[in-house]
């Protein structure tokens, strides 16, 4: 006789070790979980919440300039230094793990300009108000020797910016013209000039590299070809750009920070019209710096504060002030992805985080699940009214706040009244401008 | 000046010497000089040989002070100022071909260029040809940055980028690698590597080749031998034992058997007390099979008194003393096997009461009721829309009988209209697809009037037949003003709808700082929402009607059912209606209230109560609701109307919705907003969804690990973006570049 009995395998219940997890029988269906999407509701809520909690970018603040900053480069190499260059004619050069000076060069009489660093790391460029270039060495010198460049080249005019090639030993200078000079000569290998007679600032394209963007005090943006004896083509504003940036990730990118409060993204191929129109400060936009991936930039703005966009919105993600932070004149994002670092009038170098509420240090694996799960959530419901208030909600000092105002009001008025005279006017008199095409004047060829 | 200088000096012109013979004959001395200075560069060689500590530094210095004399520092063709230095002309190297040897075509046509009389064409002026060389490199580098965009789109497309990109395994490579890496070029490289590949020289284990290892793998003749007979005798053993097992199961014999296992349970049992002494972990073992062994023999069902034997044996144990004996024994055997062997590890008398645990719901298989949601399977009622339903068996009732009745039967009226309005919403859904809520009217007036043109069915309510003819004209108007409108729209699109865009993705600012969890609750409750800023004014309750009904729903059925049934008596044909439309609807309404009230039961003229009441509901409630949601827990707000009211008249114009009330006659669509559901609703849709449904499937899955195993839950939560901790990311390189150090 045969009998059929219920037979379990042991292997299904029985942990094999002790420091087994116990093997829990789940069932899926979810028809016995009918709360999970309330649940999950609640934790997005609870996760904005914490990350809004938690949201302390500030990490150090580096002083020791006995003047303003007026430009801060990133090693090429290593993570952990940082150069910046002070209205004094200073240049320091700091170690950020350890949050101090680790040298100090009187490099100039006057403002150090522009500083920028060699690819390799070994050497550093410093241009400044006494109409010099210098090259220094990343070492310091030995014991008892003296501070001295490596090179120096004098110049006719002062030189307001530098950037050096990615590859190659070559650097543009920009001042009366963008001069591109090989390090081995004194004297630029090319000079271009178009019509104007200063520049502010001049950098490599990091992908295309023989490319070259300005800006100029015309209002204009200039582009230019390495290889080309001629500039590229030059697009002008209804105000003058301060600086630009190219998208370290996407070629034909590059954003230029404006004196009308607004950042532009131009792709080079069609300078018509910005691909996007990134405002919310209130008052003109010094610096610019990509994140090394490419998806988001930094911007310093006269207004003391700091903002970070994502490449392709129209509105700041965050925004970073303190109190005693005074008009930001440059802005780095480190190459690692992670800081943020802005130079400000009150002599003070600052390092944020890039994302105000991350954890820093080693995460373990359940920290880094319970992160990656909290960021999903808070993706999912961002559009819930609850969840969107609480994670958009920043604290701006008053009188940001009030100029903030002010300008909605403005520019409401202004739109009021374009309504107003279009309404009143024949129809198609009165063209509707979209805002991307109110800021380009002209493209010259 | 040092004897490097003139040695330098000396080479130059040795190696100049071609260039010198060819451009010898008209005044060479001034040629070479020339070239001289070219190669020489501005800095020259002077200073190269100074032997100073800090030779670079003044190098450079002196190399400035000489160039600026020189050249201008703008103007980079700077010896044109110094007697035309800077280039070779042509002039001065065709000079020379007159007089060489060959090359008669060229010289040819030279002479036919020089006797040539045409005047030539005024050369562009300087603006123009710049303006061309401009364009033309212009073009020349966007053609060479559009080469990225592939790259550039396919990194926006990822879903996850890993920073930085192009990853090399830093660390020290295998050989392998490098070898492979490695290519041959010169020639007596590339013979070795032919030799080395006609030998099959390894790669990965450069120790030996495989010849060599075939050589050592050889055995002696002896060695071989002596391997074979010991594999021959493995193979006579295992063959023997092989045979014996099968003889001996072959056997049929019980007996044979029986003493068998007795013998082996009798050895067993001595080698489990030797064990006891020796090997208690054995021991134990041998128990943990004695217990199986058992387990076996009870689920085996002998000696359960059950069999043919034991039956008789019963039978007979009244008068036999032997088969009394066996019976207890028999039953002794079967105690035993009932009784476990004493140590029983704990996890196994945990299991049934696990199970024991699991309720037995979860076996049960759900209906599904729902097809396109399979989260809305379950019986528990979720939160539903806030359409109510007006059985036709209801208006008959006098008000406080309907309200004690609902006191009475409200769970059962909650039930069968949650069932009711989930059918309803099942036949719905397919003919009322929604359209997003938008509260930001002043922002977005446009648009939704775009969405209205899109529809394509302005249609007015059917108020008072009294002034239908009034409402005409208003439509009239008002589909003036609205195409007026839309014509202007046109221009506008665009622009609004980027500012729509950038209100949606700017940052609340203010002065509130966060510094804790209380802060947030704050913001949360103090905050109004930037949708409900405006909440409709709602009809005013007639005074008769208490407050308190109101609270407890939405539409009150007594709101919808006044008193005044006098005006039954209207006609049942709307006399004053003149468009085909509205009559065939109304025709439409009474169909089906009818057949509502025939399936009911009730009188026909109540029909026509209804009817009335609900146009009146209609009009009353809508004329001064000016955007309307129905909200639904978890889901968008649908728009449902769209209400302008005439400029000139201020009577109100519904669009498009009552269209949609019209078609379901039974059913009054609330037009309130519940504000607290509100509260933590989704205002609109969101640009991953296209519609409605989407979206809710979107928020219906679950991203947590109670749903979802482990691994794919990894998957769904990792991040966008990854950049690792204190690496440096780079740009782009182009491929095949290597960075030079």
């Amino acid at each position: 006789m045969k009998v059929k009995v219920l037979c379990r395998n042991p292997d299904d219940y029985v942990r094999e070790t002790t420091r087994d997890i116990q093997r829990v029988p789940r069932n899926y269906d979810p028809t016995l979980h009918p709360f999970e999407v309330a649940r999950e509701y609640t934790r997005a809520l609870n996760a904005t919440k914490l990350e809004r909690v938690f949201a302390k970018p500030f990490v150090a603040s580096l002083d020791g300039h006995r003047d303003g900053i007026s430009c801060i480069a990133k090693h090429a190499k290593s993570l952990s230094t940082v150069l910046s260059g002070a209205c004094d004619g200073e240049v320091k050069v700091w170690n950020l793990p350890r949050r101090e000076c680790v040298r100090t060069i009187q490099a100039h009489e006057g403002f150090v300009r522009g500083i920028c660093t060699r690819f390799c790391g070994t050497s550093f460029f410093t241009v400044g108000d006494d109409k010099t270039i210098k090259q220094w060495n990343m070492d310091p010198p030995g014991h008892g020797l003296q501070e001295e460049p490596l090179n120096t080249i004098l110049g006719k005019a002062v030189v307001t910016g530098i950037d050096h090639h990615q590859r190659e030993a070559t650097f543009a200078t920009c001042g009366q013209t963008v001069d591109i000079y090989d390090e081995q000569r004194s004297s630029p290998i090319r000079s271009f000039s178009w019509g104007v007679d200063s520049f502010s600032c001049v950098r490599y394209n990091p992908v295309e590299t023989e490319l070259l963007a300005s800006c100029a005090s015309d209002r204009s943006v200039v582009l230019y070809d390495m290889r080309e004896s001629t500039p590229l083509r030059k697009v002008v504003m209804t105000m003058r750009s301060n600086t630009l940036c190219w998208n370290p990730m996407e070629a034909y990118y590059f954003t230029c920070s404006n004196e009308d409060y607004n950042l532009y993204t131009y792709d080079m191929r069609y300078l018509k019209c910005p691909v996007n129109v990134h405002m919310d400060h209130v008052s003109a936009v010094l610096d610019v710096d990509y994140s090394p991936t490419g998806r988001e930039f930094v911007s310093a703005s006269f207004d003391k504060t700091i903002r970070i966009f994502p490449k392709d919105k129209g509105h700041s993600r965050e925004v970073y002030h303190t109190k005693r932070m005074q008009h930001v004149i440059c802005v780095r994002w480190s190459s690692d992805n992670k800081y943020v670092l802005s130079g400000s009038d009150e002599m003070n170098i600052r390092l944020w985080k890039a994302n105000a509420s991350e954890k820093l240090g080693v995460l373990s694996a359940r920290e880094k699940i319970a992160a990656n799960y909290n960021k999903k959530l808070i993706e999912k419901f961002q559009h819930h009214p609850h969840v969107k208030r609480i994670a958009r909600h920043r604290h701006l000092p008053r009188d940001v706040l009030k100029q903030k105002k002010q300008q909605r009001e403005m520019k409401e008025a202004r739109r009021r009244k374009e309504q107003n005279v279009r309404k009143h006017s024949k129809p198609g008199s009165v063209p509707l401008v979209p805002e991307k095409e109110k800021h380009v004047v002209a493209v010259l060829e | 000046m040092t004897p490097c200088h003139v040695h330098v000096k000396d080479d130059l012109s040795s190696q100049l010497k071609p260039v010198s013979l060819f451009v010898w004959g008209s005044d060479s001395q001034r040629v070479l000089e020339r070239l001289m200075f070219v190669v020489k560069g501005p800095g020259g060689f002077e200073t190269r040989a100074d032997d100073d500590l800090h030779t670079r530094s003044k190098m450079w210095t002196s190399g400035t002070s000489n160039i600026h004399l020189q050249m201008s520092y703008f103007n980079l063709n700077a010896f044109q100022t110094h007697e035309k230095l800077s280039k070779v002309d042509l002039s001065d190297l065709l000079g020379t071909v007159e007089k060489t040897t060959g090359a008669t075509k060229t010289k040819k046509q030279l002479r036919n260029l020089q006797n040539r009389n045409a005047t030539l064409e005024l050369p562009l002026n300087k603006e123009q040809t710049e303006k061309i060389e401009r364009s033309v490199a212009y073009e020349k580098s966007t053609k060479e940055v559009t080469n990225w965009q592939s790259i550039v789109i396919q990194n926006q497309k990822a879903e996850q980028l890993v920073f930085p990109l192009n990853q090399e395994p830093s660390g020290p490579k295998r050989v392998e690698q490098v070898v492979a890496r490695w290519k041959a070029v010169t020639p007596l490289e590339q013979e070795i590597f032919r030799l080395l590949h006609l030998n099959k020289q390894p790669v990965l284990d450069p120790v030996l080749t495989e010849v060599e290892e075939a050589s050592l793998m050889a055995m002696s003749l002896e060695e071989a031998t002596i391997r074979r007979a010991e594999l021959q005798k493995a193979r006579a053993l295992h063959s023997y034992y092989e045979a014996k097992a099968k003889r001996e199961k072959k056997i049929k014999s019980r007996k044979y058997h029986r003493i068998q296992k007795k013998a082996k349970r009798k050895e067993f049992l001595k080698q489990f007390e030797e064990r006891m002494t020796t090997d208690p972990t054995g021991a134990l073992e041998d128990l943990k099979k004695m217990e199986m062994s058992r387990m076996e023999e009870r689920m085996s069902l002998k000696h359960q008194n059950s069999g043919k034997w034991a039956k008789s044996k019963a039978i007979m144990a009244k008068y036999d003393e032997s088969a009394r004996k066996a019976m207890q024994e028999q039953l002794q055997i079967n105690k035993d096997l009932t009784q476990k062997i004493v140590t029983v590890s704990d996890d196994e008398q945990e299991t049934p009461e696990e199970s024991e645990t699991v309720p037995d719901f979860v076996n049960e298989v759900e209906p599904i009721t729902d097809s396109v949601n399979p989260w809305m399977r379950s019986r528990i009622p979720q939160e539903e829309p806030e359409i109510s339903c007006v059985t036709p068996d209801k208006p008959q009732i006098s008000e406080e009988e309907e309200e004690e009745k609902e006191e009475r039967n409200e769970e059962e009226d909650l039930l069968a209209d949650f069932q009711r309005r989930r059918t309803l919403r099942q036949t719905e859904d397919d003919d009322l697809i929604p359209t997003a809520a938008e509260e930001q009217i002043l922002n977005t007036c446009e648009v939704s009037r775009e969405e209205v043109v899109g529809e394509g069915t302005v249609e007015i309510s059917d108020s008072d037949e009294n002034d239908s003819e009034e409402e005409e004209e208003d439509v009239s108007q008002f589909n003036t003003l609205f195409k007026l409108m839309s014509s202007e729209k046109t221009h506008e699109g665009p622009a609004l709808t980027q500012d729509q865009q950038e209100d949606e993705e700017q940052l609340d600012e203010g002065q509130l700082r966060v510094r804790n969890m209380e802060d947030l609750e704050g913001l949360e409750v103090s905050d109004p929402l930037p949708g409900t800023a405006a909440p409709p004014l709602m009809p005013q309750p007639t005074a008769s009607e208490p407050t308190a009904k109101k609270s407890k729903r939405e539409i009150d059925l007594s709101e919808v059912l006044t008193k005044e049934a006098i005006t039954i008596k209207v006609a049942m044909k709307p006399t004053v209606l003149e468009d085909e439309e509205h009559e065939e609807q109304i025709s439409i309404i009474k169909e089906a209230t009818r057949n509502c009230l025939m399936e009911a039961g009730l009188v026909d003229d109540k029909l026509d109560d209804l009817v009335y009441d609900k146009k009146k509901y209609l009009l009353k409630n809508v004329s001064t609701v000016e955007d309307v949601f129905v909200p639904i827990s978890g889901e968008p707000g649908r728009r449902l109307l769209h209400v302008r009211t005439s400029f000139q008249t201020g009577k109100p114009i519904t669009v498009t919705a009552l269209t949609r009330q019209l078609r379901h006659p039974s059913v009054i669509i609330s037009v309130n907003i519940n504000h607290n559901i509100v509260q933590i609703q989704l205002h609109r849709l969101h640009l991953d969804s296209t519609c409605h449904s989407q979206q809710k499937s979107h928020t219906h899955c679950i991203l947590g690990s109670v749903l979802n195993s482990s691994i794919f839950n990894k998957h769904i939560t990792k991040g966008n973006v990854f950049s690792e901790v204190s690496s440096t990311v780079a740009p782009f390189i182009e491929r095949g570049l290597q960075i030079p150090m």
